[in-house]
């Protein structure tokens, strides 16, 4: 960890947030669990303003959760800094991110239903993972609510109207759990955050991300495809149009 | 009101492998079987929109419903245990097929080694090459015991393999069916390890290469490599699992009944018998005795140890005096490895769950570890098991996690980093071991099990030894970047690592030293039987399905002797 002194260490942030990269072998992981640092360089785009995401003909500009313009707004311009638009391709709005979101704390995701919430809650340790009494969309609430409240404190401005690198710097303060959230931390909700960005980039665009299977044709993943078995002895790479589960 | 039903010879509480090994082996002699599975229903037919990474592999949706029950975790006595409130380092199963519906289907066999390990590892090294605090054992059963029920579960399962291990126990028969196809990934694995000295072979699978149909008659089809395995079920009828195999095989005979969304709370005994067990329609609510002259215990590590325990059988484990068997040598398994970054792409997305190549040269005592600070190894591989992009983002270290430099990393190296792992064994430790909570409860208001668990010194080096093996195949393979793994620290429930958890309910060759004898009949209940991964008295370099296969057959032949004649089996 060459990063300033103040920075977490990988470790510890696979430790708070489950993160981890690599190839997955039989039951387990292997490879490298790489990557945390906050030494952020992002290119500015042009759209984090445009919450969207979606044009007039895209059918889907409804909200299920968020009641509020404002709070939906703030999500998906902190999604696009995770996943930002760039000359690869689209950004978290563009792929309909925000609104897949949206989308999963409506329902069983939002609500944590297949997971174990009962009492008594404890803080415990990092190594035993969420312990949380709040469920997901009461983090999300409260994490836009703490987003908000740290832009207006720093900058005195609302975090949609902060510079990206402003944004930058309020979601880096969540990640390191420098600030407060009541019942959570902020490291814990910026987790779920970065974790639910990706999950809407790349699921079936039937969850609503994904928009025009913009995230699989940049990352050259074909999607649902029924076999490989004529392909897969040969030595050159092969590109693929990506298939949804729907187009079948 | 508990309704109690009519008598069968013999229930099994869960429907997976174990459960539907015992199921079919007993229903063919006669026996009249129930099988209770908490779970639902499902087969084939429910698998042809399976290739969805965010409901299947994120949010588990084939898996134990936590909200129900799970267990509490701590790293040692010390801490206070609190719920496992998310899965995430290991994966329990539900419904029929158990984990066997979303395995990988990499079925070895345990080394010759591991069941005498307390024996071999003396001889060579004498007493003290592990402390008193690894409480390691032989089993009670040799390999060569063992072989004839290895071989009988790899010819239900059609499993393919090419037989060129070289330092694997004596086979009695080759592989049902040939390896699966070599792919360019495998045979540049295949070149880099054999140039380093090492013998590699095609990683034994239940993705089977060609189609087949087993001594049971059941037809398994022929892998299509769709790379949709772990965590899925399989589309195409290809991937062996229960439902496909021994589930219709007991079926057929018109003498086995499973029973769906039936979860066990009790096992019920009188005197030194068990007369049945009691459960819970979880659909309608109603409660139910279900009498039979042998009980088996078929579902997973978990559950199996959290029935004896509350239902008062055996003698739990005390880490402060060493006294009692239950819930003893609880065991994982350690993950060392490297990831290699490469300029080139490969077609890393196709695959299948056992498409692998490995070897174990530094596996079991198959190296000297005279100088060394650890007992055991590693089988080391590569798979292609098919990436996919919400759980595959490799970047390279001191990269940001997010932002425009993680994106434009994760998706340049998402087809041009390959990983080098192994599956390191994992020794009992005296204060490594299951027990039951005091505090947390289930939907029915039993105790829920509590695990106490960490990574030894014994881990530790193994898996810094390993690892740096790994980090060497993967240069000699041309990768312009090798990030070998960072040393072990503490065990984290949180991030996926292995769903091979091993041990609390240990087979043994005398009562003072394990729960079952080596007929998994229980050492105080003659008619109990309790079988799987919990019998394991250390978890081996391996995949433990394979064994747990063999071990169940083995435990069917012991229900069979016993409802002929009787008592003890040993």
């Amino acid at each position: 960890m060459s990063q300033e002194g103040k920075n977490l260490s990988r470790r510890d942030f696979l430790k708070t947030t489950g993160i981890a990269t690599g190839t997955l072998v039989g039951g387990g992981i292997i490879g490298g669990l790489i990557g945390y640092n906050t030494n952020k360089k992002s290119k500015p785009s042009n759209n984090a303003n445009n919450t969207t995401g979606h044009d007039e003909h895209s059918g889907i500009p409804a909200r299920m959760f968020f009641m509020s313009q404002t709070d939906f707004q703030v999500l998906s311009n902190a999604t696009e800094r995770i996943f930002p638009k760039d000359d690869l391709g689209a950004g978290a709005i563009d792929l309909g991110v925000p609104y897949f979101i949206d989308r999963q704390l409506a329902g069983n995701y939002g609500s944590n239903s297949r997971e174990y919430m009962k009492g008594p809650f404890a803080v415990g340790a990092p190594t035993q993972g969420y312990q949380s009494h709040l469920n997901r969309a009461e983090i999300f609430t409260q994490g836009i609510i703490a987003l908000e409240k740290e832009s207006k404190k720093r900058y005195k401005k609302g975090f949609s109207d902060l510079s990206e690198k402003q944004m930058d710097e309020v979601l880096t303060a969540f990640q390191k759990d420098e600030v407060k959230i009541p019942g959570a931390s902020s490291a814990m909700f910026f987790g779920l955050l970065r974790s639910a960005t990706l999950e809407g980039a790349y699921s079936d665009p039937m969850y609503g991300g994904n928009k025009n299977l913009e995230g699989w044709k940049m990352k050259g993943f074909p999607g649902h495809q029924m076999a490989y078995i004529s392909e897969i002895e040969k030595d050159e790479f092969k590109k693929y149009e990506p298939k949804s589960l729907g187009s079948i | 009101m508990v309704k109690t039903l009519p008598k069968v010879d013999v229930v099994t509480v869960g429907v997976g492998w174990t459960g539907g090994i015992i199921a079919a082996e007993c229903a063919k002699a006669g026996l009249k079987v129930v099988g209770l599975e908490r779970g639902q229903k499902r087969g084939t037919s429910d698998y042809q929109q399976i290739h969805d990474e965010y409901r299947y592999a994120i949010r588990y949706d084939l898996m134990q419903d936590l909200s129900r029950e799970t267990i509490t975790f701590r790293n040692n006595r010390k801490m206070k245990a609190l719920p496992m409130r998310q899965l995430g380092s290991f994966l329990l199963g539900e419904g029929l097929g158990g984990s066997g519906t979303h395995w990988n289907g990499q079925t070895f066999r345990f080394l010759p080694y591991d069941f005498q390990i307390k024996t071999m590892t003396e001889k060579k090294y004498g007493k003290n090459k592990l402390s008193t605090d690894y409480l390691i054992q032989d089993w009670g059963l040799t390999y060569d015991e063992l072989e004839p029920y290895f071989d009988t579960f790899e010819k239900t399962t059609g499993i393919s393999g090419d037989g060129k291990n070289k330092h694997g126990g004596k086979r009695s028969n080759p592989y049902p069916t040939p390896a699966m196809k070599t792919t360019p990934l495998l045979k540049k694995f295949e070149k880099a390890s054999g140039k380093l000295g090492y013998s590699p072979y095609m990683m034994p699978s239940a993705n089977l290469s060609e189609p087949y149909k087993n001594p049971d008659g059941e037809q398994i089809n022929a892998c299509q490599y769709c790379g949709f395995c772990e965590r899925f079920g399989c589309e195409y009828g290809a991937k062996t699992s229960p439902e496909i195999t021994v589930v219709p095989t007991a079926t057929k005979t018109g003498n086995f009944e499973p029973r769906f969304h039936a979860n066990v709370v009790e096992v019920v005994k009188k005197g030194n018998k068990v007369t049945g067990v009691k459960y819970i329609d979880t659909i309608s609510g109603e409660e139910f005795i279900q009498p039979a002259d042998v009980v088996v215990l078929t579902s997973y590590v978990m559950n199996n140890a959290k029935l004896l325990m509350v239902s008062n059988i055996g003698e739990m484990y005390d880490p402060t005096t060493g006294k009692g068997t239950l819930g003893r040598n609880y065991c994982y398994q350690i993950l060392p490895g490297a990831s290699g970054f490469f300029d080139e792409q490969y077609n890393t997305f196709m695959g299948a769950g056992a498409l692998g190549m490995c070897f174990d040269d530094l596996n079991g005592d198959n190296f000297d570890h005279s100088d060394l600070k650890f007992i055991h190894g590693a089988n080391v591989a590569l798979t292609q098991t098919g990436t996919r992009p919400i759980g595959t983002n490799p970047i390279l270290p001191d990269t940001p996690t997010w932002g425009a430099e993680f994106k434009k990393q994760s998706i340049e190296n998402f087809t041009r980093s390959l990983g080098v792992g192994g599956q390191g064994a994992s020794m009992p430790h005296k204060e490594n071991y299951l027990s039951l909570d005091n505090v947390y409860k289930d939907s029915y208001g039993v105790p829920l099990l509590q695990m106490t668990y960490n990574f030894t010194d014994q881990d530790k080096a193994l898996h810094k030894h390993i690892s740096k093996k790994c980090g060497d195949i993967l240069k000699e393979m041309g990768a312009k970047t090798v990030v070998v793994n960072s040393d072990l620290d503490q065990y984290n429930i949180v991030p996926y690592q292995s769903t091979h958890n091993t041990g609390g309910t240990v087979m043994s060759l005398t009562p003072e030293e394990g729960v079952v004898n080596n007929y998994l009949q229980h050492w105080d209940v003659d008619n109990l039987f309790v079988v799987g991964a919990g019998n394991f008295s250390n978890n081996s370099g391996y995949n433990p399905t394979g064994t747990v296969g063999a071990l169940s057959y083995r435990c069917a032949e012991g229900i069979i002797k016993y409802s002929k004649k009787g008592g003890s089996l040993v």
